[in-house]
């Protein structure tokens, strides 16, 4: 919208994100024409459940589109092709036959099926299905969360069996409704989605049958698996009627592909709800043994799929909307920024927000937030400023970890997502990691990447190489710290994540 | 003590009546409680609810403080706030322009820079966020100086140093520039603060049309200033991305 670069044709991107659901239209140069967005119901029935309802969703996806399209004040003849990115592991079953949601949909952060894991483990433990999967056996990823629906929504089971029932992240669901639901829409994931279920062989692509069988989840439940980047189908209804969806990414593998880190050792963060930390490692998975996730990054149509490091925070932009929300210290996000630089140092509290145990480096699901050092000293800015290192110091943590896996040493961070507008954190980031702090001129790489994706399917682009130039600098922070407050700092920070530890009873998980 | 405006006072008690907890009162009760002619008291209560300070319930007829008195006290944009708002904007204002932008805030006697976006060259650059930049001479500062009467104040009663030849620092031709702003919608600044630099800025107001801010693009003086005209296509890019962040900024909380 701001001149006269809106001559088509464009590429329409959907976020199916954990907060909200957008939709931004790009054209050729990756620049942005128009955006709509709308926030849907975070519900929380007990402590540590998140769910989300799918009709809500499915109805502000559509939306969005209708928004962003009106606003940018195109016609579906004008649109290419339709990308989809989405929340990752979020986990939702429905009827194929009415297309009606058979439970709310179970949000990555819930933390429900930790006992399950536990009992899923054996006497193994956590690394169970670790060489198969990447992944290691926690309440984050799809595959327990499909169990827990099969064992506790009546008749499920049964039904599921007969093949009635279809399980999908949330890509499968907006994909399925987007062509056509119950008259005739596709039934796919793709294998950066398929890679977060704990079911999905990394080294074949493929439902791991064993693993299946050891889950007890019936095969006819599961879509098809698909590369990230080939045209599934077609809309069949609303104002992109015809156009054809192209892609497929789980939201922090579209940022790696928004960001242009298509070449080994090239890694991105993105600081959103939580923060995710993804690092290229080429056509070989590389097994972590620092607390990290193998998974796929992408697989563009026949191309031989590309795999990333991951290092997954699981609170990081929540714990500004907690402060928000909950606590009613500040009136919106950016104002943690105004609070926290009313002070010139956390005051000696440190914030761990454990609200669903410690995922990467820990992965401690018997952990729940803190904050220590506590003297009557501290005031609420302290506790914002706490708030924000905490994002710092947990991905200096995940950085550290990269670094002894993959034996690249960090020169520079490349940054996007929401809490990136946050001058004071990204200085702070720049502090703790002791490197530069860079953000790309399109903060919103998610949708840019699930964009790239279509686009490259379907000719709009040609090469991951002509993407590439498309990367500039907006910004760059630089370490302003010493290295002896660095040091000091973080061992404090190591010694407030200790205090977390334990708080659940391990055998029962009782709150 | 000179003497006191009757029926200001009058509504002020008014206000402070209506304010005593969760309550809507008739305009008798109104009247009664400050021992007020029904006819006074329903003039002054008809003028604060023009101005939106009370509001009448259009079932019971009854009067309750208006959200005008609400916003009084919120009205105060965070410059973070408007940072986050304007983030993909003004990348994209790069990114046109070809230039690096600036997003300046009136703060004290100055510019405050809250935010920075690079030119998109693969130069190096350092980030500017936090620094401070005068309002008579700069393209933003201008702007600040035409829209927002604070800035008016500083800008016309500080002093004006002469930075280069060109910087204007005589009061009349200052007001004339500022009226030229305000008849154009926005500001220039052409080696007037810099050598060799020219930058180009506009308003954004939010959703009551009050001015909290200014953006614009820098850059070298032939680019953005070739053969002394300023480039047309940049001053319209500037305002498209002034009324871009300014519309986002009335659609509500984020
Ligand atoms: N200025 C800010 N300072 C700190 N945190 C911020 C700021 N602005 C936004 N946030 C946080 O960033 C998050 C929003 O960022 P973003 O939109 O990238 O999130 P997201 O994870 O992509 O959302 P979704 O999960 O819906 O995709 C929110 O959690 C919000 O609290
Ligand atoms: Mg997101």
């Amino acid at each position: 919208m701001t001149d006269a670069h809106t001559t088509g044709p464009f590429i329409a991107a959907i976020d199916q994100g954990t907060t909200s659901s957008r939709c931004i239209v790009f054209d050729k140069d990756g620049r942005i024409v128009s955006v709509d967005q709308k926030e849907h119901e975070q519900i929380f029935p007990k402590p540590g459940w998140v769910e989300h309802d799918a009709t809500e969703i499915w109805e502000n996806v559509q939306e969005v589109v209708a928004g962003a399209v009106v606003k940018a004040g195109i016609s579906a003849a004008d649109v290419k092709a339709i990308g989809i990115t989405n929340q990752r592991e979020t986990t939702m079953m429905w009827d194929r036959t009415t297309g009606e949601p058979v439970h709310n949909a179970i949000v990555w952060q819930d933390t429900r099926t930790d006992a399950l894991c536990r009992e899923l483990g054996r006497n193994v433990g956590q690394d169970r299905f670790r060489r198969e999967t990447g992944l290691p056996l926690a309440s984050y990823f799809a595959g327990p969360k499909i169990r827990w629906l099969l064992d506790n929504v009546e008749g499920l089971r049964e039904r599921a069996e007969s093949g009635d029932i279809l399980f999908g992240t949330m890509d499968s669901w907006v994909i399925w409704n987007l062509t056509g639901g119950v008259n005739g829409g596709v039934h796919v994931t793709d294998v950066t989605n398929a890679s977060r279920t704990l079911l999905m062989n990394l080294h074949r692509m493929a439902w791991d049958e064993k693993i299946l069988s050891s889950m007890d989840i019936p095969a006819a439940v599961l879509p098809e698996i698909k590369s990230s980047a080939e045209v599934y189908g077609k809309a069949a209804s609303g104002v992109l009627k015809g156009v054809p969806v192209a892609s497929a990414l789980g939201d922090q593998q579209a940022a790696l592909f928004g960001q242009t880190c298509f070449s080994e050792g090239e890694a991105k963060s993105t600081y959103g709800t939580g923060t995710f930390m993804l690092m290229n490692t080429g056509e070989e998975p590389v097994n972590s043994y620092n607390g990290l996730l193998t998974t796929v990054g992408y697989q563009i149509g026949d191309q031989k799929p590309v795999y990333a490091l991951e290092g997954s925070i699981a609170v990081t932009g929540s714990l500004v909307q907690w402060m928000r929300d909950q606590m009613g210290m500040i009136k919106t996000a950016a104002e943690i920024e105004t609070l926290a630089s009313s002070v010139d140092d956390n005051g000696g509290a440190y914030f761990v927000p454990a609200f669903s145990g410690l995922f990467a480096p820990y992965w401690r699901s018997d952990a729940r937030g803190v904050i220590a050092g506590l003297t009557r000293y501290v005031t609420k800015a302290h506790i914002a400023r706490a708030v924000l290192e905490a994002t710092a110091w947990q991905t200096r943590e995940i950085t550290d970890a990269m670094t002894k896996d993959s034996g690249v040493e960090l020169t520079a961070l490349k940054v996007d997502g929401g809490m990136t507008s946050n001058n004071l954190l990204m200085q702070t980031l720049s502090d703790f990691l002791d490197a530069p702090v860079v953000r790309p001129m399109v903060a919103e790489t998610t949708c840019l990447g699930a964009a790239y994706a279509a686009g490259l399917a379907v000719g709009f682009w040609s090469s991951t190489d002509e993407l590439r130039a498309n990367w500039r600098r907006a910004a760059e922070w630089t370490p302003r710290m010493d290295a002896d407050v660095r040091d000091r700092e973080y061992k404090n920070w190591l010694k407030a994540v200790e205090r977390s530890m334990g708080w659940l009873d391990e055998n029962t998980g009782e709150e | 003590m000179a003497r006191n405006i009757q029926s200001l006072e009058r509504a002020a008690a008014m206000l402070r009546l209506l304010a005593g907890g969760e309550r809507r009162l008739g305009l008798s009760d109104v009247a009664t409680a400050l021992g007020l002619a029904k006819g006074t008291a329903h003039g002054i209560l008809r003028t604060l609810q023009h101005e939106g300070f009370v509001e009448q319930d259009p079932a019971s007829g009854r009067y309750q403080l208006g959200a005008e008195l609400l916003r009084l006290g919120n009205s105060f944009l965070d410059v973070h706030e408007l940072r986050a708002r304007a983030l993909v904007w003004t990348d994209d204002l790069a990114r046109s322009s070809g230039e690096s932008v600036y997003l300046g805030v009136l703060h004290q006697q100055g510019v405050l820079i809250v935010h920075h976006v690079f030119r998109p060259d693969d130069s190096r650059q350092v980030l500017e966020v936090g620094a401070m930049q005068p309002l008579h001479s700069t393209a933003l500062g201008k702007v600040l100086s035409a829209y927002d009467p604070v800035a008016h104040t500083e800008a016309v009663e500080g002093e004006r140093e002469a930075f280069t030849a060109r910087t204007l620092t005589s009061e009349a031709d200052f007001e004339g520039v500022l009226d030229l702003t305000r008849a154009r919608g926005w500001a220039a600044d052409v080696e007037e603060t810099w050598e060799g630099l020219a930058s180009i800025a506009a308003p954004i107001h939010d959703r009551r049309r009050m001015p909290v801010g200014a953006v614009g693009v820098a850059g070298a003086v032939e680019r953005v200033c070739p053969d002394g005209e300023l480039k047309p296509e940049l001053v319209a890019a500037v305002r498209d991305c002034a009324r871009a962040v300014s519309r986002d900024l009335g659609a509500g909380r984020f």
